[in-house]
């Protein structure tokens, strides 16, 4: 069979490529558009560490077929950082807590993090870590990630 | 040569057309929805070519309807949509449970009730709850659309009544009186996303006088289909749904449980595992019952 044409947006960018019916968005953004920010934990939607917006709502792209984005709007971890202000603060404070090691984990906690934190700026524990329960990490424990997010949200609601 | 192919059509006679064409032709045909069990199974176990056929463009996939007497509940939208929908959350609460019970924030972005269904497992979370709310199965055919309850629609492990060249538009549920009270309860080793050991969901209506008129209990994961238990719902009628009649529905439950011994749990263990369970999704089923009424 012939390739599927494939016109979605990618952080803002239009992009316009040719994929197979059975390759995932995950296939598609790493091998076929080249952002290779997001990773390949698990493959079976367990890990979370592909997590991505697909229009808005949060998605393993692993369990997405690539066709599935024609006409969607996709956020990966390349899109949350701003090229003016730089990280974004949910970045900055997984950086400031330490709350990473090797990293594979990271741009799907990334991701997820923030998409809490546009819905719900003032979460407490308990909601950060169902939210963030389908992330799966084998470095840091989950407490110094969930201690950044924390700080990430006083940071952005000062006044809480 | 690669022999995958995926359609999106926008609706219904186009799809069922797709499915017709494939299925004379002899090819495979995967109706896509959330996709969180049908590309894991696709990826893991077998990666045969197929067509898939993504049921997601159309309207009636993805339609709520909330009306005096029906709820339609599309068969395509997420989970995590339909907990955000608080007039249904306040009609069916076990079944949005049931549903925000499978799953990681992620996964409930995409994985539906009607791919929960579908998926046929006899764990599955929100079929016990379906089949208590008396939900019937819209189904789409050539010769229009045909309707299975809930209770009829699983046929074996991962099977289901479905032909390939049909599908399944959503769910057609009568809307609960305000007398009426729902619930489900699993139970898992974890705290979250695993799957259930048992299940039991119940839906109760009281009269004024608080006496049970009608009720339906279903359990799962306990024999090769979810079960729908007459004969739980019977020591529960004409009661108060005290602790005595439930013990009775629990009992019940535990007899009409068929289960298997695996790494999940023993016979012995879900027979009594499931008729706590009924008990205690029976209580809130008929606290619900008396607080809605109030």
């Amino acid at each position: 069979m012939s390739k599927i044409y494939v016109s979605t947006t990618v952080n803002g960018r239009p992009e316009d490529v040719l994929c197979e019916a059975h390759q995932t968005l995950l296939d598609l953004l790493r091998d076929e558009i080249g952002l290779t920010g997001t990773k390949e934990g698990c493959g079976t939607g367990d890990c979370g560490a592909c997590t991505v917006l697909l229009d808005d709502r949060l998605v393993c792209s692993c369990l997405v077929l690539a066709p599935e984005a024609h006409g969607k709007e996709i956020t990966t971890v390349e899109g949350i950082a701003d090229s003016q202000d730089g990280l974004h603060v949910v970045q900055q404070k997984l950086l400031e807590h330490a709350a990473l090691q090797c990293g594979v984990c990271t741009p799907g906690f990334v991701v997820a993090a923030k998409a809490l934190l546009d819905k719900d700026p003032n979460p407490n524990e308990e909601t950060i870590r169902y939210w963030l329960a389908g992330n799966l990490c084998r470095c840091t424990g989950y407490d110094k990630i969930i201690r950044a997010v924390q700080d990430a949200a006083q940071e952005l609601t000062p006044t809480k | 040569m690669s022999n995958f192919g995926y359609v999106a059509p926008t609706t219904v006679e186009e799809t069922l057309a797709v499915l017709q064409r494939a299925t004379d032709q002899g090819q495979r045909t995967q109706i896509l929805a959330g996709g969180t069990d049908v590309i894991v199974q696709f990826r893991s176990f077998d990666n045969s070519h197929r067509l898939f056929v993504d049921i997601k463009a159309l309207k009636e996939t993805n339609d709520i309807r909330i009306e005096n007497e029906l709820v339609f509940i599309g068969a395509a939208i997420p989970s995590g949509v339909l907990n955000e929908n608080a007039e249904l959350k306040a009609l069916f609460p076990g079944l949005l449970e049931a549903a925000d019970l499978i799953g990681s924030t992620q996964i409930q972005g995409r994985a539906s009730i009607g791919g929960n269904l579908c998926n046929s497992s006899p764990a599955g979370d929100t079929i016990p709850a379906l089949i208590v709310n008396s939900a019937l199965c819209v189904i789409a055919t050539n010769e229009g659309t045909r309707t299975v309850p809930a209770e009829n629609f699983v046929t074996g492990v991962g099977r289901n009544c479905l032909e390939a060249y049909e599908f399944l538009l959503g769910f057609q549920i009568p809307r609960p009186s305000t007398d009426t009270g729902d619930a489900y309860l699993r139970f898992i080793p974890r705290t979250e996303m695993d799957i259930a050991v048992a299940g039991a969901a119940a839906s109760l209506t009281l009269n004024h006088d608080g006496i049970c008129e009608r009720a339906r209990v279903s359990i799962g994961a306990v024999a090769p289909t979810p079960l729908l238990v007459s004969s739980a719902a019977e020591a529960l009628i004409g009661t108060t749904a005290d602790e005595n009649a439930l013990q009775q529905a629990a009992q019940a439950c535990s007899d009409a449980a068929q289960p298997i011994t695996d790494k999940r749990g023993t016979v012995e263990y879900r027979r009594k595992v499931v008729g706590v369970l009924c008990r205690r999704a029976g209580a809130i089923a008929r606290d619900r019952a008396l607080s809605n009424r109030n």
